[in-house]
Parts: structure tokens; sequence; C-alpha cells
């Protein structure tokens, strides 16, 4: 017998309105996948921060609050990890153009966080064009049994 | 002043931003913040710590935080907060640091 595993994967989507109460579902929503998954509670916790993070990133920053604009969730659960694709329709973001938040002269911003947090709480993050327009994050939370 | 709840982007955040504001405007300088009761805190949330320690500060004051959950001594250690913030796990010992 072979060693193939042939992971199962389970992928829920949904399309939110720009409001912080989408907000507040999807980080619902994803903490609960993350039960699910085998997460413990700091976990889940953890995962529903960056989430939410990345969530007011789309609604606030993305979509600015637009009414004829979405936000785009997709969560993949396998085995091996959770992962969560948030979009918007907005005109696009560039991660260069962020200041360090950790820079002492940045210390006492207010804003700049957000990016930092999702880093720390995720094991892998990645932000690229959305197709059709506007940007797109990936969270990746491995599974480690 | 105790906070509770959420400080979270939208009301949570306005709210404690506006007790803040209206504690330095009748003149409080010695403000300790007990975030006992506070189950979540999000960028925002941290962003209005932030404000508020800036806040009391530029009127003359001081602004300093008790009772912090794991969590939120979390969140300060990764944004490095811990080193602007002066927080105290006792509460007779942060009312006494002010004089």
């Amino acid at each position: 017998m072979s060693g193939f595993n042939l992971a199962k994967m389970e992928t829920l989507k949904q399309t939110l309105e720009s409001t912080l109460e989408s907000v507040d579902k999807v980080e619902e929503w994803v903490i609960q996948e993350a039960g699910i998954a085998g997460f413990e509670e700091d976990e889940q916790h953890q995962i529903g921060m960056a989430v939410r993070e990345c969530a007011v990133n789309a609604v606030v920053h993305g979509n600015r609050y637009n009414s004829k604009k979405r936000m785009h969730v997709e969560i993949q659960r396998t085995p091996q990890a959770l992962t969560v694709i948030i979009g918007d329709e907005g005109d696009g973001f560039a991660m260069t153009s962020l200041p360090d938040p950790l820079a002492p002269e940045n210390l006492l911003k207010q804003s700049g966080r957000g990016l930092l947090l999702i880093r720390a709480f995720m094991d892998d993050f990645d932000l690229h064009p959305r197709p059709g327009g506007g940007t797109e994050v990936k969270l990746v939370k491995n599974i480690v049994t | 002043m105790d906070a509770a709840g959420r400080i979270t982007l939208g009301e949570g955040a306005s709210a404690f931003r506006g007790a803040i504001r209206d504690l330095v405007a009748k003149g409080n300088k010695k403000i300790l913040l007990n975030l006992g009761e506070v189950s979540y805190i999000d960028s925002s949330g941290i962003g209005e710590l932030v404000s508020g320690f800036t806040t009391v500060q530029n009127a003359g004051g001081q602004l300093k935080l008790v009772g912090l959950s794991k969590r939120v001594k979390d969140l300060l250690q990764i944004t490095k907060l811990y080193t602007v913030f002066e927080a105290f796990d006792d509460e007779t010992e942060a009312v006494r640091s002010f004089s």
C-alpha cells in the first residue's frame, strides 16, 4: 500500500456586505471552523483576530464601506491546515508603502499594527491582486498533530 | 477607570476614546486603566490605548494599566508597547506608583 494520502478538503464560501457587522460575522464563522479543525481556544482566538484584521482592511480600506462592493471570504479546511482567503473590490493595495509599526518613531502611532498581528498569529500570509479587481489575502494556519 | 467588554473598531473603540477624553477634560492627571474585564482588543483597540496614552501625556498626566489578561499582555509584547505602557498586576501597587 502506498503512503499517498488523498486529503479531504472542505471549501466554504460567503459573500458579505461591506459593514463592520460583516467583520464580526466572518470572525465568528472562522473561529467556529477553527474549532471544527481542532485548534485549541487560544489558537481559535488568534486565527479569529488575524481574520478580523484582514476583514477590517477589506471593508474599511479596500471597499471603503461602499454598499455596492462586497467582501468575499473562502475557508478551506484540510487535515493539514486551515486556509482563509479574503477578497475586496477596492483599488488595490501596496504593502511596501506601510511603515514598520515596531520602529521607535512609529510606536505611538494610532494605526498600522494589523499586518503585524496577522503575521504573528498565522503561519503563512500572502497578499495579491484579486482576479477581477481589488485585493485578496490568503491566511494559513497549520494543524500540528 | 474600569473598561469592560470589547475594544474593537466601531462603538467599542469610540466609547473608550470618549471616556479617556472626558477624564482628561475634567482635569484628571493620574489615570489608572483597569482592563480586567476587557475580553477582546483588536489593532484598532490597541490604537485607542496608544491614543489615550498620548492624550493624557500631552495634558501633563500619566496613564497606567492594571489587570491585563494574558492575551492583552501578548498583544503588548508583539507590538512592543510593553516598552511604552507601565502595567501592573496589582491595583494597590499601581495606585502607589503614581505618588
